[in-house]
């Protein structure tokens, strides 16, 4: 491929019903490059609970996805209420999210670590008041 | 299975999707909690469920699922059929429960596979 490709998207804070749109449009570019399902499926699924997350827990926010010919990069930033304790909140079943979230059938407290589990690279840098912004790196090849 | 076979067996609505109708699909998860679908699914084509909103959709077509099954009467929304029908996805509606539909499909060769789940 040789170029580089970037993907921007703002991430709806106020509305469930679209949260994941990002995420869909990425899979499908993803298939239109010839990526493997394998490779397709690993960051759609990361990039879909990261965006969940930005809607369920922070405001919203942007999400950034960047495709060169090494890896594939997911930044998703968001000015929520940032993630007090991360090692906490990576470990599975940790959710502080109410029973309101769960109707809508999320807040089992996997997406951190299944976000960690898809991808080769995943690093939060979250600051409370401030925001988070997770990063996470799936390697080509 | 086809899911035509599904369709027969649960005695449901199609709602869209006719032209996978003949499509074979292997396995199948149950679940009202999309966490658990993206956490645990692997190769499950089906998925039941009563919960309604376009993120089952969403969940599904992220797991490469062809199939969601919404039990106990429930119908997806418009916007939900739209999306499913973008993502190719095929909807059906049964008014039987969650564990009869399972059961129905399980003793019909429909498995689970589900693998080791804890650890
Ligand atoms: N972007 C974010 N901003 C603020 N807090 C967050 C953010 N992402 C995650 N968290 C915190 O980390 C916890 C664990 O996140 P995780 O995604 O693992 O589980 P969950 O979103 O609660 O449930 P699930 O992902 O299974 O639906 C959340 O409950 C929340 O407290
Ligand atoms: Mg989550």
């Amino acid at each position: 491929m040789g170029e580089v490709l970037k993907f921007h998207f703002d991430v709806d804070g106020e509305n469930f019903s679209s949260a994941g749109e990002a995420s869909v449009v990425v899979k499908k570019k993803l298939r239109q490059l010839g990526f493997s399902p394998d490779i397709m499926r690993r960051v759609s699924i990361a990039m879909y609970e990261g965006e969940i997350n930005m809607v369920i827990h922070a405001d919203g926010g942007t999400a950034d996805v960047t495709v060169d010919d090494n890896e594939i990069t997911i930044v998703l930033k968001d000015r929520g209420p940032g993630i007090p304790d991360v090692s906490l909140a990576m470990q599975e079943g940790y959710s502080t999210a109410c029973d309101n979230i769960r109707s809508l059938g999320f807040g089992a407290g996997m997406g951190l670590p299944n976000m960690k589990k898809y991808t080769d690279f995943m690093q939060i840098d979250s600051e409370v008041g401030v925001g988070t912004t997770v990063t996470m790196k799936i390697k080509l090849n | 299975m086809k899911i035509c076979e599904i369709q027969k067996l649960l005695n449901a609505t199609l709602l869209c999707g006719e032209e996978a109708l003949e499509h074979d699909v292997f396995s199948a998860c149950c679940s009202d909690m999309m966490s658990d679908v993206l956490a645990y699914v692997k190769d499950q084509g089906v998925l039941i469920t009563g919960l309604i909103n376009p993120q089952v959709i969403r969940t599904a077509s992220m797991m490469d699922m062809v199939c969601v099954v919404f039990v106990r009467s429930k119908a997806p929304t418009e916007e939900m059929i739209e999306l499913a029908e973008a993502c190719g996805i095929v909807l059906m509606k049964s008014d039987m429960r969650a564990y009869e539909a399972c059961g129905h499909l399980y003793t019909s060769g429909l498995r689970g596979n589900a693998g080791k789940i804890h650890g």
